[in-house]
């Protein structure tokens, strides 16, 4: 039993899997981006140089920061979004009682922005706290339509929070096919964009006035656990968004190009909405989540609950 | 040399330091990075933070007043990390050569690895110099 839950948590549907799944999709991100622009694009296999480069360099720890903070927190987000894999992934390729949790998965989805919060606010560097500060700021924004988002396919099934039950509950019709659905799932999109902070959403990031935020000051194999992070949630949030409205993965014959087809779709998706749309200031994009996306979300909840 | 060069020589991420120029080697570089050339091909990647860079492109004459700032940026840098000098002002201080205010010899200040002379160099040049640099890590 405990093989098999290291056999999860390590290889198949948690960290290996998921990273080198990941690189990939990073690659694809890299690709179709220089496409937009007109560009050729690096190689399949850049994400990966740039991990193993990251690395071999040197660490320095900032002689100003909260040393403990600066490298726990990094390490603790990659431990937090290797259990948030594993979880969704266990639930999605196996369906043996393992019971992945989606309150769970939405706690530990927080602590990922606690520990980038806590990472950047520890190094002591202007811009670092400025973009520590625009992450609370775009948890307060997207965790509220997050939350309806969630109760859409735990309403729909009966209201049940077990991942294999909502999959059990879809067996004969997704809920992205119901109107509820679909307006949980463009609200989800963008949820998932805020929490990656991607394109529209990459304030806290923002590499051209605050200089990557949070990650300025770190270097080497610290910095090398943050990009992977950033690779890994490439395949988590898929992922999740599968399981709660397109019925996860049939991995029998035609089955299996339908589940590649889901998740390239997604992400497809996310980077078409990042290349196409100019980065938010702070507060539009507090104003777009409280006074235009929950009020929708909400709709999604009523409709769910009268069973449209 | 070795696998950690080797990984090295494929993504060296760039960070652009100006020490004083005249602004067209800036200009040229910010060419360089256009999609028209476009150096993510070779895995070069332009990075807002020092932290984060493996490659350093100082540009201009190197005067007294830029020079700890250099210094201070060139030891804030995590280590495997390599200077080119964009443009015929950091060697030689062209058209500057009788100002008061330049620095002697600009390797007092850090260690040039190399220089890409030209005023300013093309971006042809520059990949070259690039290019330069992979083959004496994969040697």
């Amino acid at each position: 039993m405990i093989g098999k839950n290291l056999f999860y948590l390590f290889i198949f549907p948690g960290l290996l899997f998921t990273g080198v799944v990941g690189l990939i999709i990073g690659w694809v991100d890299r690709k179709v981006s220089a496409r937009f622009q007109f560009r050729v694009g690096p190689p399949v296999f850049q994400n990966f140089y740039d991990i193993f480069k990251l690395l071999g360099k040197e660490v320095i720890i900032v002689k100003d920061s909260v040393k403990f903070l600066f490298v726990a927190s990094p390490i603790i987000a990659f431990a937090t979004l290797v259990f948030i894999s594993m979880t969704i992934g266990v639930s999605l390729f196996f369906n043996d009682g393992f019971g992945g949790d989606l309150l769970v998965v939405m706690y530990l989805m927080m602590v990922y922005s606690v520990m980038l919060v806590l990472g950047g606010s520890s190094t002591g560097n202007v811009y670092s706290s400025i973009g520590a500060g625009r992450e609370v700021k775009l948890l307060l924004g997207d965790e509220l339509v997050f939350i309806f988002v969630c109760l859409i396919p735990i309403i729909k099934s009966g209201y049940s929070i077990n991942f294999e039950e909502i999959l059990a509950a879809q067996s004969d019709g997704v809920f992205g096919g119901s109107i509820s659905g679909v307006i949980g799932f463009l609200a989800g999109l963008l949820c998932i964009q805020a929490k990656m902070a991607l394109k529209p959403f990459d304030i806290p990031e923002a590499e051209t006035e605050i200089v990557e935020g949070p990650l300025m000051e770190y270097s080497g194999p610290l910095l090398a656990f943050w990009k992977l992070n950033h690779h890994l949630m490439y395949v988590a949030y898929p992922f999740l968004l599968i399981i709660l409205f397109f019925g996860g993965f049939n991995l029998v014959g035609i089955g299996i190009l339908w589940a590649i087809l889901k998740y390239v779709g997604i992400v497809v998706l996310m980077i078409i909405l990042k290349n196409t749309n100019p980065r938010l200031q702070i507060d539009n994009a507090l104003k777009f989540f409280w006074k235009i996306l929950t009020p929708i979300a909400f709709t999604g909840v009523i409709l769910a609950v009268l069973g449209v | 040399m070795g696998w950690k060069n080797k990984q090295l020589s494929k993504s060296l991420w760039v960070f652009h330091v100006s020490g004083s120029p005249c602004n067209n080697c800036d200009i040229e570089i910010l060419d360089l990075l256009t999609p028209k050339y476009d150096v993510e091909r070779l895995g070069i990647k332009l990075v807002g933070s020092v932290r984060h860079a493996d490659v350093m492109l100082v540009t201009g004459v190197i005067n007294r007043k830029i020079a700890p700032k250099i210094k201070k940026l060139y030891s804030q840098a995590p280590k495997p990390i390599f200077v080119v000098s964009i443009g015929t002002c950091t060697p030689s201080a062209s058209v500057f050569k009788q100002s008061y205010n330049r620095v002697d010899n600009p390797e007092d200040v850090i260690p040039i690895d190399m220089y890409v002379p030209g005023c300013p160099p093309k971006p042809e040049a520059m990949i070259e110099a690039v290019a330069k640099l992979i083959g004496v890590l994969n040697e």
